[in-house]
């Protein structure tokens, strides 16, 4: 009941935050230079005064700005997100249908990079200072330091061109053919690259922040107790360390999990992922009001619904924490 | 340096042997050619969208009346012959037979009638300047097309090339809505390939149209044209076999060198005489400095036109003599020439009393060779005492600060279309000065004399005449510099040598790949 009553709660508030969000979105985007119309005029390579008014009625961007933004915010209340003229269709469907390839990379990228970092930094924290130790640390250092797009190139340069093992651009093979499950193998061959690439950022953030949370844990009392007690390394490492090194992993999973829908620009980008990332980065250089307004819409809903799963999980992970009454 | 050259040489010499070769050979049919497309089109439609991109695939599905070769000649399209009468005023066009559209419908003069005098007088801005000398459009049999014309204007043979009058299907448009046509999506024209299968943001499929109306032709089966985003991706596709043809634009310049060095790849600059791309610096004719005609001589004398050609383009393209290019028509070199001399440069600065006042160079964002011009240009007039500041932008805020005069210097290129008359004056006319557009006459340069010669020009039907008056129009522009022309530039298309006869017509792989084949 109580927790029903909080989530609740918790709801009505990203209702209005959401709003604000909207709201400041849409200002910004419009105070940037330049607009729609005046791009598309730009790529036709001519245009007079009638086709660029015919393309701001088009647009409404001949309304007063007041006018613009009720518009749009009354159609998000209705859940609406606009149609986007450049693309010619609804803002919803072209989401939708960069949805799926978006998930499959971000979420392939934030099971590996939570997988591998609490992996390494649980074999990196029980063996401290020993040479895996010092190996692990240094490899989470140099990849959290490193900018993704060069981790990208690089791993084209030596996988796709030099080596020829695994494919450089693209979800599949264009033209391949494939259906079933060799279909589902050619789209794992394509995503290898890709994944790893935007893994590794975060599996480097994780590997760090699992192994210092649970050499801090391991020096608390009740795991001198349970030692105490005679259990196993093995059992005190698993039962009690871990669980409660796991909390700030947990934070950072709800922070990495809110960006999954909102794709990866630089990844989507250099590996010609057909993503939100890159209809986001389109949208932005084409002025495509709708469609970016859309895509920040539904990434910042989801990085509050991700906000408040995360604090659910909390409660599962360490019973201590409660609800204010 | 002298490696670069040896590149752009080599890919030139391989270019012209492989046109050698095509001659002889006779041409095999089948096959499946991938190809970049960048960026990614909004929408296949050419009567509606015409961006660059758009053109490039559709060009495949839809055809006009004519084709251009490479020295700007008509040839046959879906117009099989054509007459003009003496008076310049009358254009009848005999169209093939046999010809039908993607869905299977016939194609007739009424398409011809509808797709000219009502779709695209709505849709096509670049049409409409022509349209506006046209007095009617009539269809006196089904395969008959008699253009007649107020007065005769000197580049209509010339706009009948399919990215200004595509031909659109009357019984799929007539009396709907035609941007929210739904058939937008599917397009159907009367070319070589139909449309298939649009994988937004991965590729675009385009299959052989078996009912061509040139027996045997198409000779390939599929063509892919692949959305790579990222221009280091897009050379390294190339490099890996993924893709076969790079067209003009589709990677870095520094790239090329090394793309064309590779075995069994070729390169060609040719395919661009139509568009013949024209770059120059707006130069704010109003206010600051450049405002006054000696201190844009100075900047035309204070440029490295020459280096900027061979190293940041790589030895593609030609330093521009003034306004008109000379792959378009009534070119003449018979005007000042402004070769690099900087001393020139600070001499007229020093006559002029210029003060320091710093002038804001605008780069056109479209990558890393044009930021590296904006660099070479900043370094140039610096070097003889002018203060520069480079602004950044992206292309909605290049749109912006161009069309609403908010620049000193700015970088750009446009197409030139053939004629002096479609693409040259509209930058210099002052009844082409308005707020809004960056593609009219935002320098704001405004001389009777010239808007005389080039109105005068338009209308004359002789070619001597037409010429002469060219020439005159150019010598006075060269001398005034509303503008500082740089370089005539080159698109260098980067493709397998065993794709044959892809080049083929002015416009190149923008006209469709009708006449390639592969000899695999």
């Amino acid at each position: 009941m109580k927790i029903a009553r909080y989530i609740l709660s918790r709801f009505a508030k990203a209702i209005v935050v959401l709003l604000g969000i909207v709201v400041l979105n849409f200002c910004l985007i419009h105070a940037a230079p330049g607009d729609p119309a005046a791009v598309m005029a730009g790529e036709a390579g001519a245009a007079d005064e009638i086709f660029l008014q015919q393309l701001r009625e088009k647009f409404g961007l001949d309304q007063p700005f007041h006018v613009q933004l009720w518009n749009y915010v009354s159609g998000i209340l209705q859940f609406d997100l606009g149609y986007s003229y450049r693309q010619e269709a609804p803002v919803l469907d072209l989401i939708l249908d960069r949805l799926p390839a978006t998930l499959l990379l971000t979420g392939s990228a934030f099971f590996i990079s939570i997988g591998l970092g609490i992996l390494a930094g649980a074999m990196a924290a029980v063996r401290v200072g020993s040479w895996a130790d010092t190996a692990i640390t240094t490899l989470a250092l140099l990849f959290y330091a490193t900018p993704l797009f060069w981790v990208a190139l690089m791993g084209i340069l030596l996988f796709s061109v030099q080596l020829g093992w695994l494919p450089a651009f693209g979800m599949e093979t264009v033209g391949g053919g494939y259906t079933g499950f060799a279909r589902w193998l050619d789209i794992a061959h394509h995503l290898i690259l890709p994944a790893l690439t935007l893994g590794l950022f975060f599996t480097a953030i994780y590997t760090r922040m699992a192994r210092a949370s649970m050499l801090e844990t391991s020096g608390e009392d009740f795991v001198k107790t349970a030692r105490a007690k005679g259990l196993t390394e093995g059992k005190i490492t698993r039962r009690h360390v871990m669980r409660n090194a796991m909390l700030p992993v947990v934070t950072l999973a709800g922070l990495q999990a809110g960006q999954i829908v909102g794709g990866a620009v630089l990844t989507e980008t250099v590996f010609a992922w057909p993503g939100i990332g890159r209809l986001m980065f389109d949208a932005l250089l084409q002025r495509d009001y709708n469609l970016l307004l859309g895509v920040f819409l539904i990434s910042s809903a989801m990085v509050l619904l991700f906000n408040l799963i995360t604090d659910l999980i909390y409660l599962i992970v360490d019973p201590r924490i409660e609800l204010a009454k | 340096m002298k490696r670069l050259l040896v590149g752009a040489l080599g890919a030139a010499l391989l270019a012209t042997a492989s046109v050698a070769t095509i001659a002889s050979a006779a041409p095999k049919s089948g096959g499946t050619i991938n190809v970049v497309i960048q960026p990614e089109p909004p929408s296949l439609m050419l009567g509606i969208t015409q961006n660059g991109p758009t053109q490039m695939v559709a060009g495949n599905i839809y055809e006009s009346l004519l084709r251009y070769d490479t020295d700007l000649n008509p040839q046959p399209s879906l117009a099989k012959s054509w007459e003009v009468s003496d008076d310049g005023l009358t254009y009848t066009f005999k169209l093939q037979e046999g010809v039908t559209w993607h869905d299977g419908a016939p194609f007739t003069s009424a398409d011809v009638v509808f797709t000219a005098d009502t779709f695209l007088r709505e849709t096509h801005p670049r049409f409409r300047v022509s349209l506006a000398h046209v007095e009617s459009i009539t269809a006196p049999d089904d395969h008959t097309v008699v253009f007649k014309l107020k007065n005769p204007f000197g580049p209509f043979l010339g706009i009948f090339e399919a990215g200004t009058m595509p031909m659109i299907p009357k019984h799929i448009y007539e009396g709907t809505d035609y941007a929210n046509n739904p058939m937008n999506a599917t397009p159907i024209g009367t070319g070589p390939f139909k449309f298939k299968e649009w994988e937004k943001g991965s590729y675009i499929h385009l299959v052989k149209n078996e009912d061509y109306y040139i027996e045997g032709q198409p000779y390939l089966d599929d063509i892919y044209w692949q959305v790579i985003p990222d221009a280091a991706s897009r050379a390294v596709a190339f490099e890996t076999g993924k893709v076969d043809v790079l067209p003009g634009g589709s990677v870095e310049n520094f790239d090329i060198p090394r793309l064309t060095a590779m075995d069994g790849v070729c390169a060609t600059d040719k395919g661009w005489e139509y568009f013949a791309p024209h770059a120059w610096l707006w130069l704010n004719n109003r206010e600051g400095p450049t405002s006054e005609v000696k201190f844009r001589q100075a900047i035309m004398y204070a440029m490295d036109r020459e280096f900027v050609r061979d190293v940041i383009w790589n030895g593609f393209g030609n330093v521009a003599t003034g306004p008109v290019s000379s792959k378009t028509r009534f070119y003449s070199d018979d005007v000042t020439q402004y070769n690099y001399d900087p001393d020139k440069a600070k001499a007229l600065l020093e006559e002029i009393g210029y003060d320091g006042t710093p002038v804001r160079i605008l780069p056109l964002p479209y990558g890393e060779t044009w930021q590296r011009w904006g660099e070479a240009v900043k370094q140039n007039l610096e070097e003889v005492g002018i203060n520069t500041e480079i602004v950044a932008t992206d292309v909605a805020g290049w749109n912006q600060k161009v069309s609403e005069w908010d620049y000193d210097l700015a970088f750009t290129y446009l197409y030139q279309y053939g004629d002096p008359a479609l693409g040259v004056a509209r930058t210099y006319i002052s009844s082409n000065i308005a707020k809004g557009s960056p593609w009219n006459n935002v320098q704001g340069y405004a001389n009777p004399k010239v808007d005389e010669l080039f109105a005068e020009a338009a209308v004359l039907a002789d070619e001597g005449q037409r010429q002469e008056l060219y020439t005159q129009v150019q010598q006075k522009l060269v001398d005034d510099v509303p503008v500082a022309w740089t370089l005539e530039l080159s698109f260098p298309t980067i493709y397998r040598c065993d794709v044959k006869d892809l080049v083929q017509t002015a416009i190149g792989v923008n006209d469709g790949f009708k006449d390639a084949w592969l000899d695999r």
